[in-house]
Parts: structure tokens; sequence; C-alpha cells
């Protein structure tokens, strides 16, 4: 542990610090870098995500700072304590809820909530007050008293994050909270995290959905192949991007209505149009979607061109990797890395 | 949300250590309590072995001094708590699988107290199969004609074996990739360990290779210890060979060399693990 008086210095404004991370796993196929020197810093009270694809590296991250696996090489602080040399100290402040719900079965939500507090050695009587308290915040009362073996997706997902939660950490890791819920448990989880937040707790969290960072985060941070590619506030990421995708497609397909479409999209847009991908229509980043679908729409009739269909979407991961790398996310290579597992339960959501 | 703060009660770390083994051991007791499969496993299936081995076999067999109900408790004894630890490794493999281990790992407890926890459950579970299996081997004619003191010796030895073992199955469950795996190699090797020895058919009237393995498997060394302590030997020769003719002593170093090599390497190996 070296720098212990820098440390405490800055640890003011920075509760996450960490520098050229580095990880590789042996696979069949040779080496793969699951981290390839990825740096990643979190102010106090904020609420960073790491947005990817599946096998970017995202999980390897949340893994190393929570202490679940040591870095071949870099070095990351929480709180001023370095995981590696001191991960017991680290495992005090921080609460995790994975990917995957971390829970026992057999136990019922009170039971696994109770344990928790036990481990983080609440005390008896400290544990089984906070488990109760869990339980009604997370409107978990009807179901607390039965094993989770019963319990839907979205009530296994509550019980997990109420698992980290059991004390007040100091930093919050959210590894894909999200991921394989259906649209209304994902809102109604999207709800819990905003409250927490609001409480200032500091949250590091991972997804695949633009969407789903936009809603929760302060900053994002986009990772592909283990390193970071770009970094910034939601709006300032979606200014790049463009805050919607328009989309046409022409009855006409002919060069001529095409080309004429093309610099109506342009003279709208941000950027320039391209088609799209089933082949048989245009699209174009735009910042205020509904204000140019009205522009599009009108300045298409009256050069009279004919639509099929038009509609405005917002960006997704694939878009944002587009106009950042010219390379879609669901990339061939790179897949054996720590969190292909997802892909099987990957929901695509708009 | 409530005021908790986080500065933490600050006890001494054997009661630290002590109770979060406890913490887990109430978990996996509960799972035990929870899951019928789990009991049959531990309750029927003794129950079934002692039955089908002395009622069916009882009287094809042949032993020296003694009645092959005598003989055979103690060889399902062995049996039965071997496999019984066999739970140890699959127990381990799921909670890797189910993802619990990464909670239990990002938690401030003692680093040991998921293996001791699982282990200690495990035991428990041994100790009612041991009940149950003695209590129906005395229903079909099964008598102890050692001491009390010798009986006790040997119930001990037979759980601190289980225990023992435990923590090597642990190790395996830590290091394959599914919990079936942990249940097809230990039957594969499991089987044969016991089978191939003199646990229900006294080892000298097996042909020359197998007789050769029965005794110096060290699962003959357990029936025999145990057969000794509870005054069931018959007064067939025991085989000339140290392990045979000391057995008690041999299941200690056993056990011994079990812990000292399996506890820290277990140890080790979890401050690694993390599901995938």
């Amino acid at each position: 542990m070296y720098n212990v008086h820098n440390t405490a210095g800055m640890n003011t404004m920075t509760i996450i610090e960490a520098t050229g991370l580095t990880k590789t796993y042996r696979s069949k196929s040779g080496p793969v870098h699951a981290l390839a020197g990825l740096d990643l810093s979190v102010p106090r009270g904020s609420v960073k995500a790491l947005l990817g694809p599946n096998g970017a590296g995202k999980t390897t991250v949340v893994k190393m700072l929570t202490t679940l696996i040591r870095p071949d090489s870099g070095r990351a602080v929480v709180d001023g304590i370095d995981v590696v040399a001191d991960p017991k100290a680290v495992r005090r402040i921080i609460g995790v809820s994975g990917q995957y719900a971390a829970v026992d079965e057999n136990l019922t939500g009170f039971e696994n909530l109770e344990m928790v507090g036990r481990l983080y050695h609440l005390g008896a009587s400290e544990s089984r007050r906070r488990a109760q308290e869990l339980i009604d915040l997370f409107e978990l009362t009807a179901a607390g008293n039965r094993p989770v073996k019963g319990f839907s997706g979205g009530m296994r997902r509550r019980i997990d994050l109420a698992g980290a939660l059991v004390i007040n950490p100091k930093v919050l890791f959210l590894d894909e909270p999200t991921t394989g819920l259906d649209p209304r448990s994902r809102i109604a989880l999207w709800n819990v995290i905003k409250r927490l937040v609001a409480d200032g707790t500091t949250v590091l969290l991972t997804t695949q959905y633009l969407e789903e960072a936009d809603q929760l985060a302060d900053d994002i941070v986009v990772v592909d192949d283990g390193r970071v590619i770009a970094e910034g506030t939601s709006d300032r990421l979606k200014a790049q991007i463009g805050g919607h995708r328009l989309e046409v497609a022409l009855v006409d397909a002919g060069a001529g209505a095409s080309e004429a479409a093309r610099g109506i999209l342009a003279r709208f847009g941000d950027g320039e149009p391209t088609v799209t991908s089933d082949g048989r229509g245009l699209e174009v980043a735009v910042t205020d979607g509904p204000r140019a679908l009205q522009l599009v729409l009108a300045a298409l009739g009256d050069a009279g061109i004919e639509l099929h269909d038009a509609g405005m979407r917002r960006p997704t991961l694939d878009d944002v990797f587009l106009t950042l790398t010219g390379h879609k996310a669901d990339k061939a290579h790179g897949a054996a890395d720590d969190d292909t597992l997802d892909s099987k339960e990957a929901v695509k959501t708009r | 949300m409530s005021a908790i703060s986080t500065t933490l009660p600050s006890w001494n770390p054997f009661s630290r250590w002590y109770s979060d083994g406890w913490t887990v051991t109430k978990r996996n007791l509960i799972k035990i309590k929870r899951s019928p499969d789990m009991l049959v496993f531990a309750v029927i299936q003794p129950v079934m072995f002692v039955l089908l081995f002395s009622q069916v076999y009882g009287g094809a067999i042949q032993v020296q001094g003694t009645d092959y109900t005598q003989f055979l408790m103690a060889g399902i004894f062995a049996q039965t708590v071997v496999f019984g630890s066999t739970f140890s490794g699959s127990a381990m493999a799921l909670d890797l699988k189910e993802g619990i281990i990464d909670r239990f790992r990002s938690l401030p407890m003692s680093s040991s107290a998921v293996l001791i926890g699982r282990t200690n459950s495990d035991l428990v579970l041994n100790t009612i199969s041991m009940v149950i299996m003695m209590a129906t081997g005395l229903a079909v004619g099964w008598r102890v004609h050692s001491s009390p003191a010798e009986f006790l010796a040997g119930v001990g030895l037979l759980l601190l074996f289980s225990y023992a073992f435990s923590w090597v199955m642990a190790l395996l469950g830590m290091s394959v990739k599914s919990p079936e795996v942990i249940n097809n190699a230990s039957f594969l090797i499991l089987f044969p360990l016991t089978f191939v020895s003199n646990a229900f058919v006294p080892s000298d009237t097996l042909p020359t290779p197998l007789r050769i393995f029965a005794e110096w498997n060290p699962v003959s060394s357990l029936v025999q210890a145990a057969r000794q302590l509870f005054g069931n030997e018959g007064t067939a020769p025991v085989p000339d060979i140290w392990t045979m003719q000391h057995p008690i002593q041999t299941v200690l170093i056993g056990i011994t060399v079990m812990l000292v090599v399996f506890v820290p390497l277990c140890i080790r190996k979890f401050a690694s693990i993390s599901s995938r």
C-alpha cells in the first residue's frame, strides 16, 4: 500500500480510481484480453454507467473493484483502499448486486437478508431489523417469508439489490441490474435505483442499454474490447450520436427519389444519412426527434416522395458503436469473454 | 433509507470466525430441511442399504466367527460416510453455479466461513444418517460387543473421517464446472473404492489383484477400525500389512493428512473462485 497520504487527500472528490487495469483469460482459441488497460474515475456521490456490449469487459471491471478477481496489472482504489492489498476493508463499505441474482433459493427473502446482515457483522437483532426494513422498502412484504425459489425474476432482483443495501454502502455496484427483466419490472427497478441515487449513494452500474444508462447515470463510460472508448455526460454522448434516429422507407426505391430523400434528411438531421440495416430505407441522427420528423415529412410531401413507413426511435448501443467505432456492437470477435453468458438472457429494447 | 452507520462492531477475530461459520452452517441446514431429496438421500438410502444387504446377501455370505449382519454394519457405515461427504463437493459446485459464492465473497466475512459452514452441515447430515442406520441395524440384529467408550470412539472415528473427506470433496467441487461432474465422478471413483474393500465381503475371498487392492484400500482400514471398536470382527485373520494391523492409527493418520493438506488448499482456492 503506497501513497497512503495521497489517496487520503484525493478521496474527498473521487471515490473510485482505477488505472491501467488488465486481465487476460486463457481460452482454447488463445488468450482473451478481457481488460486491456482500463482507466476509471468515479466522483463521490455520482452515478456512473459502464456501457458496452457483451464481452466488452464490464463485468470484469466490477469483479475487480468488488475484490472478486485480481487484476493482472494496474491498480484500483475504492474510498482510498487498495482492492488487492486490503480486500476485506473494501468489502466492508460496498454493496454488490450482480448480473445473476446471488440469492439462496431455499431461504426466504427475509432469511437471505438476515444472513447477509450477520455476515456484515451487524449483530443478530440489528440484522433482523434491517432485513424487515428492506423487505418493506422493496415491497416484498407478501413474499418475504416464502423461499426465493418461487419468486419471479423481478422479485429475485429486488431481493438481490436489497442484499447489496443491508449496510448503507459507500459505493453500490450494479452489474446489469435489469438484464433479463420484462419492461415493467425493469422500470420498477429503475425507480428503486433512482430513489437510492437521490440519497447520494455513489453507484457504478453496467448496462447494455443506452436508455438505461441515460435514465440512471450522470456520466457514461463506453467500453469496448476492455478499453474506454468514450466518456462523458449522457447529454454529450447523445449530442454526439443524436437524440433520436429518424427512419423513412420509400415507396419508389429508384435513384431519383432516393437522392431527393437523402438530401431532405441531411438538411434536417445531424450528419450524413445512412441506409437502414434492412437496406430498404434511410435513417439519420436528429437532436430533436418529433420536430425533425414533422419537418422531414412536410418536406418529403412537398417534394412528392411517397412513403411506406416513417418514424423515429431512440439510438441503440449499435448506433453508439457505429458512430464511435465504425463497427456494430455485436461483432464476431472477442466473444469468449467473461460476460458472454448473458447473451442468452439479453433482451433488446428500444 | 435508515441511518445505519458503516462502522461495524469490532469483535475479536475468533468470535467473528465462529459467528460467520455458524451463519453459513445454519443456512445450509435450512436448505437441507427444505429439500426433501436430500433428506431421502440421508435417511431412506441408508435404511435401504442396511435392509438390502443384511436380508438379501445375509444368508449367502459366510463370515468366520460371526454372522453377516454383525460383519456388514461397519462396512455400511463407512460406505455411507464416504458417499455422504461427496455432498460437500456437489453443494460447493452448485453454490458456485448459482452465484451465491460471489455474494459471500463480496462480504467482509471470514475467508473460511463458507467452507466451515459447508463441512459442518454435512457432518450434521452424516450424523443423522449414522443414527438412522444404527437404529435400523439394531432392528435387524446388529449388536455392539464392546465398551461404551469403544463404541463412541468408533462413531467418532467414522464421523471425523467423513468430516476430513468433506474438505477433499469441497476442493473438487470448487474445481469442476458443474455439480453433475462431482456426482458422476464420485460414482465412478467411490463405488469401486467402497466395494473393492472389506466393507461387504471379507477381502480374502477376492481374486488376487482385487484382494491386494482391497487390503491397501484406505476404506478397508476405516471399516476394520470400526469393526474393532464395535467388537464385530469375527475370527478371520487380518491381512498382515501395517495399515490393516493398525487400522485406528491408519485412519487417524489419514484424517490428519486430509485436514492438513486440504483445509489450506480449500481456503486458498476459495479466495480466487468466482461464478461465471
